[in-house]
């Protein structure tokens, strides 16, 4: 041993080194649960607005829907054998969107009922965070959409017995399908109307939704693609119903369009992988929303179209492969 | 940077490409630790190890004997086959056997080991020559392109920036392949590493000797030195060292990896290398700053490869340096050399951290290729449990290549060989982009490795 450097034989005698495959640094800036923390940031906007619209009613749906979510993915994941996966954070964004997704006047176990349906069928049962094909918390509200078709109805949108004012009113989109009656852009624009709790507010989505893209947890490819989509269909509706710009804006402005396009379709897990994937992704959900609010019997289509499209996104997956550098 | 910009560096930019390449990330660039440590010289050392191979291509042939006194710079192994290099003692000494060492890639190969005895050059003399700023470089026409290519062969050179190709093989005049850009890369992208930053700070005029006669041998018809744009004082050191000379300076984004082969190409000179092809393809040379001081030696002093800068860096070492070294010296007297360990050093590695080897044997000895030693501390170095794919598609964005590196990870950890080839998975270079933006920590590059191994393995069957 005598020809051994210093250094080398006190590394030889003690344990402290340890040897791993390159690269040996990472980006620690950005993790799993960093994103999910953003997304729960960029939400407070619109959380802050359905408190101010819906008081109490909007605590209480968000509380319950976080809570729900949150104790089936421990109940799910423990009963699959695995590790409890909690402070990801992934569980409770799924709740809170679920949540602002849903009508402030649906009762307590719809919300519960939804929660677990998004946890279990949406996320557990393809194998956990990040082997679902569907979005789970839409899984969940499209369950009980069907399963509570009069309590999720438009109906459930319109209480006149309701205390907060907001709730006299039928949502702006469905004044337009059913009776024409169009909101005024202001009230759309800063949410001084009725609607699921989170879609009332355009301003609060492009806010938190901005966010979410400059921290690049959002990819922005998607947002832009559905809003141009959408500004693109509307457009020509707006054209050929005279033209004065405002069922452009209604259309924008209204239901949960900007909800959905930052917050729902930009869940990474079941949007594509590549910036064009994510475009065209986008644009078909536009598409999807303009096709259903404009000729099916529905004022709103966001919740379907992103689920429809996320059937699609193995497909785009697969047709957007890139082009590696220097291939001809 | 500001001062580039009133040096007007920016503005005379004079190469087609934009500077840049598409995707590649942005990792801190610790250059601190060792950038502002001016090369020092190492004395000679009791012994080098010697290993037969410190090249991409054949291993060459011992010609010595144990118990034979060799001179300093005197050849002990023989490269016979073409993409093969020949080796040369940096000491005087004895023989003592051809044992086995491991380096830290891996692989185990026979290597000489030399004893020192009697009169040495010492090592400053050397460095003091490659510093000088005469190297005469009007009798740069005298040379043949054969006879620079002969003399490159003849000294051992290869690449020095880490990939160690023979040098000779890609200067070996062609007239199939016509070469009429010769990059030589000064670009040093992996962080921490800077001993190519130092070199070309403190011998700006070999590597602008070099350039001119590699650029003679393969014939090439403009030459580009390229540096990353945080290197100013490098930029200003060559922009000296090659005024009144054809060689010109391209200053590029500073961007991980911009010092690679493609990605070079593409961002100096607007050339896509063809998948699966070479730089040659495209008519371009590449070779690493080092390289280009040691053609200059070889060729002018007729001295062969026995000598490089190494740097060593990191966290986790006492006192950072930049080391002109025997090549054979072990790693662990350059890090006696540079103070020792700090307690929270936590891993060892040879090269750069993106792309570079740890290991734990500090007898390993100091190769052709060895450009740093990079000591990380615990705190420096990647940690973190591995979470689920969130398809998050960074991986995606940061690729050099535009691949799509978590469906080639995929395809590895089942086994899908036909799906890793839908995906590319050969055009690769294993740069560690993908894994070092991961939110969930997955071991990308490991992954895409295994991955081609079963590619490889399914081609042959
Ligand atoms: S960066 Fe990591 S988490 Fe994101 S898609 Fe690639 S492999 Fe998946
Ligand atoms: S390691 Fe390979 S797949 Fe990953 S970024 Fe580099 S070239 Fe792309």
């Amino acid at each position: 041993m005598s020809n051994l450097s210093e250094t080398a034989e006190k590394v030889a005698q003690g344990p402290t080194l340890n040897v791993a495959p390159s690269p040996h640094v990472a980006d620690t800036s950005f993790t799993t649960r960093r994103m999910m923390t953003d997304v729960l940031i960029g939400l407070t906007p619109l959380v802050a607005m359905s408190v101010f619209m819906f008081r109490w009613l909007a605590v209480q749906q968000i509380a319950v829907c976080v809570v729900a979510c949150l104790a089936s993915e421990a109940v799910f994941v423990s009963m699959r054998g695995k590790k409890i996966t909690l402070n990801d954070c992934s569980a409770a964004v799924t709740g809170l969107i679920l949540a602002l997704s849903l009508p402030a006047t649906a009762p307590w176990y719809v919300g519960c009922l939804a929660s677990v349906v998004a946890m279990g069928i949406g996320k557990i049962i393809f194998g956990g965070l990040g082997m679902n094909i569907f979005n789970p918390a839409m899984v969940g509200r499209a369950f009980v959409m069907i399963a509570f078709a009069s309590l999720m109805g438009a109906g459930a949108y319109e209480n006149p017995a309701s205390a907060i004012d907001a709730i006299s009113q039928a949502t702006p989109l469905t004044a337009l399908k059913g009776s024409g009656i169009s909101t005024s852009i202001f009230n759309l624009f800063f949410g001084f109307t009725n609607g699921s709790l989170g879609e009332t507010s355009a301003l609060a989505a492009l806010i938190g939704g901005i966010f979410l893209c400059i921290r690049r947890t959002a990819s922005w490819e998607i947002p832009v693609g559905v809003i141009a989509c959408v500004a693109l269909l509307a457009g020509l509706a707006d054209l050929s119903a005279g033209a004065n710009g405002h069922l452009l804006l209604h259309h924008l402005f209204g239901g949960a369009l900007l909800f959905g396009a930052f917050f729902i379709a930009t869940d990474p897990v079941s949007s594509p992988l590549t910036p064009r994937g994510k475009f065209i992704f986008g644009a078909g959900v536009g598409a999807f929303i303009m096709i259903i609010r404009l000729f099916s019997g529905y004022p709103e289509g966001v919740m379907f179209a992103i689920l429809l499209m996320n059937a699609v996104t193995p497909l785009i997956n697969r047709w957007t492969i890139p082009r590696p550098m220097g291939d001809a | 940077m500001e001062r580039l910009e009133i040096m007007g560096i920016f503005g005379s930019k004079e190469f087609p490409g934009t500077g840049s390449f598409p995707h590649g990330i942005h990792p801190p660039g610790n250059k601190f630790y060792s950038a502002g440590a001016q090369v020092e010289v190492i004395t000679v050392p009791d012994k080098v190890v010697l290993p037969l191979l410190q090249h991409i291509g054949a291993p060459c042939e011992p010609v010595v004997k144990p118990r034979q006194t060799v001179a300093c710079g005197e050849m002990v192994g023989e490269g016979q086959a073409f993409v093969s290099a020949s080796l040369h003692t940096p000491v005087a000494g004895k023989v003592k056997k051809i044992g086995v060492v491991t380096l830290p890639n891996g692989r185990h190969l026979p290597a000489i080991e030399i004893k020192t005895e009697g009169e040495q050059q010492p090592c400053n003399e050397l460095w003091e020559e490659m510093t000088s700023t005469d190297w005469s470089l009007s009798t740069i026409p005298d040379y043949s392109p054969d006879e620079i290519a002969r003399l490159i062969h003849a000294a051992g050179i290869v690449g020095l920036g880490g990939a160690a190709f023979p040098t000779h093989v890609k200067v070996m005049p062609n007239d199939k392949r016509l070469i009429d850009s010769l990059l030589v890369n000064g670009c040093e992208c992996e962080p921490y590493l800077t001993c190519d930053y130092r070199l070309m700070k403190e011998a700006p005029h070999a590597i602008v000797a070099g350039a001119l006669l590699a650029g003679r041998a393969v014939s090439a018809k403009e030459i580009f030195i390229c540096i990353e744009d945080n290197k100013p004082e490098a930029i200003e050191a060559l922009e000296l060292a090659t005024r009144n000379t054809v060689v010109q300076v391209a200053v590029v984004r500073t961007k991980y990896p911009q010092g690679s082969e493609k990605q070079l190409v593409k961002a100096v000179l607007n050339l896509d290398v063809p998948l699966g092809g070479l730089p040659s393809d495209v008519g371009v040379a590449l070779s690493n700053v080092g390289t280009m001081a040691a053609v200059a030696r070889a060729v002018i002093k007729k001295g062969p490869l026995t000598h490089r800068i190494v740097s060593v860096t990191g966290g986790g070492i006492v006192t950072p340096k930049n080391i002109f070294t025997p090549i054979g010296i072990s790693m662990g007297e350059l890090i006696d050399f540079c103070g020792g360990l700090t307690e929270d050093a936590a891993r060892i590695i040879a090269g750069g951290p993106m792309m570079g080897f740890a290991f734990s044997d500090l007898t390993t000895p100091v190769t052709k290729g060895t450009s740093g030693i990079t000591i990380l501390t615990h705190a420096e170095t990647a940690s973190g449990e591995e979470t689920a794919c969130v398809r998050c598609g960074r991986c995606v964005e940061a690729c050099p290549m535009n691949l799509v590196p978590t469906r080639l990870a995929m395809a590895a950890r089942y086994k899908n060989t036909a799906l890793a080839r839908q995906y590319n998975i050969n055009a690769c270079f294993e740069c560690g982009s993908c894994t070092y933006v991961c939110p969930a920590n997955i071991k990308l590059v490991q992954l895409i490795r295994t991955g081609k191994a079963q590619v490889a393995a399914a081609m042959k069957r």
